[in-house]
């Protein structure tokens, strides 16, 4: 390393922190400057990102396709919501603990997921997310589950009579549990265990030789992806306030998978444009729904699709991957 | 014992239909070693294709070819203006772009027919002739289509030279180059078989199910269910799993666990095979070498 | 006599590594080429060259016109039958349908069941199995089962990869004594890969021997046979 890059380092991580910072001081920020009807839809981009955090850990980090990230979304909405409802649980501790009753679930799911080579997985995640409506609606649980109906929960008010409305509230709820799983998600990722994930991801065999306990690492990622969906789907449910089987069907897992491949497999900073992408395009879609009529309804999902496919031919590494290019880009010019 | 053969006969129906989309997943895989998530949603649209046209007057069987001939052009067109360029692609990307073409399919289905439910008449007359009670004429159609058309596809396979390329293709792609086969274009012609035959599904499906875009969701599942149950790389053990899934599917449904978690019948079959005997009832192991 | 097949600065490409370099080489009309060299010297790769299996550079002439293929399946149309290393053979399916296969591209039915019926005269074995596995064979069996598939495209030139791989001495020697009835009865020439360098050079008349991706020596057989070199390094004497 020349003497210059090596002086150029600190520089850039510099201005990563910087960046980080400024990001986060806005994103504190925001609510008092928005509506609350815009508030809340900032929460759900918060929620969304961290729902995708868990799959692009598992799907995009260490390789395993999931099609199915939906049911460990409602595992964790239900929890919390039957926790809160049912057992009056103070929803400040529901939350946790429904993360780590989707960690058993998804480390439970990774046990016979080892033995499911890619397509095979997905397939399987596949008929979880098709099965999962079904099973919440499932007469049996109806006493904790509220059968068909689902569970009502009263969203909280903002503690210590803070000056803060629900939905701020809310929103900066969302974010105090965002910003220390973001944080946790990236020092993995860059860590020694996240190199071991990668490697299992491009070359699962010589990774084992090389004495990685893929099956330990596979199935305790397995279980930490699903713990990071289900705090998103646990926060969900406050902010909404309600559970019910039908909002987690199939699209919802697959809005999922749009969300990551739009951001970047992979990538972290990736889920937050993906989160804004699969909370805004229904938006603007049902605007263009009241100008082309009701059938236009159907479009977010062709955009959807019609994007999937485009992204996996063109950039397969999503807006993060076009950042990237974007900012070596630039620098090659700054070089020049 | 009428309640158990009613179950057994209307499961054998059922199963049928199940037969025809796990015989199109199976074919697909077969040559290409990936898994159709769109296949159910093709067939929807076929199904749409024929409904509008017997809408528009066109008689139920002379709607029924063309919708199977159309289905297979169609099928062919999006393995090589889509699939084709995705050759070589990771299974990822692979299982993204399917994902992909079923969201895309689903919503034009939508766009274009709305989410109002219709009905598709059965072509079968109403007044059943004998097994009035244990079984209704269209679920004796649907079994008797289905059989029709595996036998012909088996024929297909084993006696034409067409078929025998397929085969060839399917089996051995470099071997197929080096005797002429074009197997790009063998490739194009399974995809649109498979298309087809899934419009046969989709068309005895909609007298039974109703007909709506998300009509086909469940009968995929079941139809992945009785391929891997029957073993994903045969044909004909597909096709068996398929009746084997339908009858289990209504017993299971009947006496076991209720109609409304029927699905989770289906993720229970899956991961099941997939974990016990991954090779499915009538599959081969395949042991691939470092 | 104008040469069947000619290259000229053949080269061909795994990815971005070179493995054949400016390879010139002749197949006479009713002739037999036979390709020499150790392993990973080319011999394979340059099968693969003439058959659009992979990248290449450079010219090929085939019954003197340019020969230019994009995809391996254009190989078979012009005539010229690849029986590649490992032989090739459709194991799931029936020896018949191994046969048939190769006729794939002709239009005359009726001499294709002719031919059919002469490769079972060929070799009778063949027609004793006609209805198994061809996967079910054994080695020497399997080998004259490519031979058979491809002659029944009724080839203009026949390239073999390595047709005694794996085989004992016994049953390799009866399938070059084939080979030498097929190119002088029927007059199919020939470009044969071999690691055996006697029995090739033996049914050859030209050979060329390659040793990293290039033609280190070249003639008619007599000659390389004679060659120092080669008589030490692959003839062992």
């Amino acid at each position: 390393m020349s003497l210059a890059s090596a002086a150029a380092m600190p520089i850039e991580m510099r201005a990563r922190w910087f960046a980080i910072a400024v990001v986060l001081v806005a994103a504190v920020a925001l609510p008092f400057v928005t509506s609350g009807y815009q508030t809340f839809q900032l929460s759900q981009v918060v929620v969304y990102a961290v729902a995708l955090l868990g799959l692009n850990l598992l799907t995009g980090v260490n390789g395993q396709i999931s099609l199915g990230h939906g049911a460990f979304f409602a595992i964790g909405g239900y929890a919390a919501a039957i926790l809160i409802v049912k057992l009056h649980v103070p929803y400040a501790f529901a939350i946790p603990i429904a993360g780590v009753v989707c960690f058993v679930a998804g480390f439970l799911f990774g046990l016979p997921a080892l033995r499911l080579g890619g397509l095979y997985l997905a397939l399987a995640t596949f008929a979880l997310a098709m099965a999962t409506p079904q099973l919440l609606k499932f007469k049996a649980f109806d006493a904790y589950t509220g059968g068909v109906q689902g569970l009502l929960l009263t969203k909280p008010q903002a503690p210590l009579g803070l000056p803060l409305t629900r939905d701020q509230w809310l929103y900066l709820l969302c974010l105090a549990f965002a910003a220390p799983l973001f944080w946790a998600a990236s020092n993995l990722v860059h860590s020694r265990i996240g190199r071991a994930l990668i490697a299992i991801r491009d070359h699962p065999i010589a990774a084992e030789t090389m004495g990685v306990d893929a099956a330990l690492y596979k199935t305790t990622t397995f279980g930490v992806s699903a713990a990071y969906t289900g705090v998103a789907g646990a926060l969900m449910s406050l902010i909404v306030g309600f559970v019910s089987p039908d909002s987690f069907g199939l699209f919802l897992s697959l809005s999922f998978v749009v969300g990551i491949v739009v951001g970047g497999l992979a990538s972290i900073p990736g889920v937050v444009v993906g989160a804004v992408f699969i909370e805004f395009i229904p938006n603007i879609a049902d605007s263009i729904a009241d100008v082309f009529g009701e059938s236009a309804k159907a479009m977010p999902w062709a955009i959807y699709g019609l994007l999937l496919i485009l992204i996996m031919y063109a950039a397969p590494s999503g807006a993060a991957g076009a950042g990237r290019k974007l900012v070596a880009a630039v620098a090659r010019l700054r070089r020049a | 014992m009428f309640a158990l053969t009613h179950q057994l006969l209307s499961g054998l129906a059922m199963g049928s239909i199940y037969a025809c989309v796990a015989l199109a997943i199976v074919m697909i895989y077969q040559a290409t070693r990936l898994v159709n998530f769109a296949q159910g949603e093709m067939a929807m649209l076929s199904t749409y294709l024929a409904w509008a046209m017997i809408q528009a007057g066109v008689p139920y069987w002379a709607a029924f070819f063309l919708t199977v001939a159309i289905s297979f052009v169609v099928g062919a067109a999006i393995e090589r203006l889509v699939i084709r360029r995705f050759d070589g692609a990771p299974v990822l990307t692979v299982v993204i772009v399917f994902i992909g073409l079923l969201v895309i399919i689903n919503s034009v289905a939508g766009w274009l027919f709305t989410y109002e439910i219709q009905t598709f008449d059965s072509p079968f007359p109403d007044t059943a002739r004998f097994g009035a009670g244990y079984i209704s004429p269209h679920e004796m159609g649907a079994i008797g289509v289905t059989l029709v058309m595996l036998a012909l596809i088996y024929a297909f396979f084993r006696f034409t030279p067409l078929g025998l390329a397929m085969r060839a293709a399917a089996q051995n792609p470099v071997s197929a180059r080096l005797v002429g086969i074009s197997v790009g274009r063998m490739l194009a012609i399974g995809w649109g078989l498979a298309a087809a035959v899934g419009a046969v599904a989709g068309m005895m499906a909609a007298p039974i199910v109703y007909l709506d875009p998300n009509m086909m969701g469940g009968i995929l599942l079941y139809g992945f269910a009785a391929a891997l149950l029957g073993g994903i790389d045969n044909p004909w053990g597909a096709a068996a799993g398929g009746f084997l899934v339908g009858v289990l599917e209504n017993l299971a449904g009947a006496y076991l666990v209720g109609s409304e978690i029927k699905l989770s019948v289906a993720l229970a079959i899956i991961v099941g095979v997939l974990v016990a005997k991954p090779s499915g009832l009538f599959g081969r192991v395949v042991v691939t070498r470092v | 006599m104008a040469a069947l097949l000619e290259t000229r600065r053949l080269s061909a490409f795994y990815g971005q590594t070179q493995a054949l370099f400016d390879v010139d080489l002749t197949v006479e009309e009713r002739g037999v080429t036979a390709v020499l060299g150790a392993n990973g010297a080319g011999k394979t790769t340059l099968l693969r060259a003439l058959c659009a299996m992979v990248r290449r550079q450079g010219e090929i002439l085939f019954e003197g016109a340019p020969f230019n293929p994009r995809e391996a399946e254009e190989a078979a149309r012009r005539r010229i039958a690849h029986v590649p290393d490992g032989r090739g053979t459709f194991l799931e399916l029936t020896v018949e349908e191994n046969l048939r296969l190769g006729a794939y591209t002709r239009k005359d039915r009726s001499e294709v069941a002719r031919d059919l019926k002469r490769a079972f005269d060929h070799f009778p074995r063949l027609e004793e199995r006609r209805r198994q596995q061809a996967g079910s064979l054994s080695g020497g069996e399997q080998q004259m089962l490519a031979i058979s598939r491809a002659l029944m495209l009724r080839p203009r030139l026949l390239l073999l990869d390595e047709p005694s791989f794996g085989l004992a001495p016994l049953v390799v020697k009866d399938i070059f004594r084939i080979l030498r009835a097929i190119n002088r009865d029927e007059g199919v020439s020939m470009l044969i890969v071999e690691q055996n360098a006697n029995l090739a050079l033996d049914l050859a008349d030209r050979a060329f021997l390659l040793e990293t991706g290039r033609v280190a020596v070249s003639g008619a057989s007599s000659e390389v046979r004679a060659d120092e070199s080669v008589r030490r390094v692959y003839l062992g004497y």
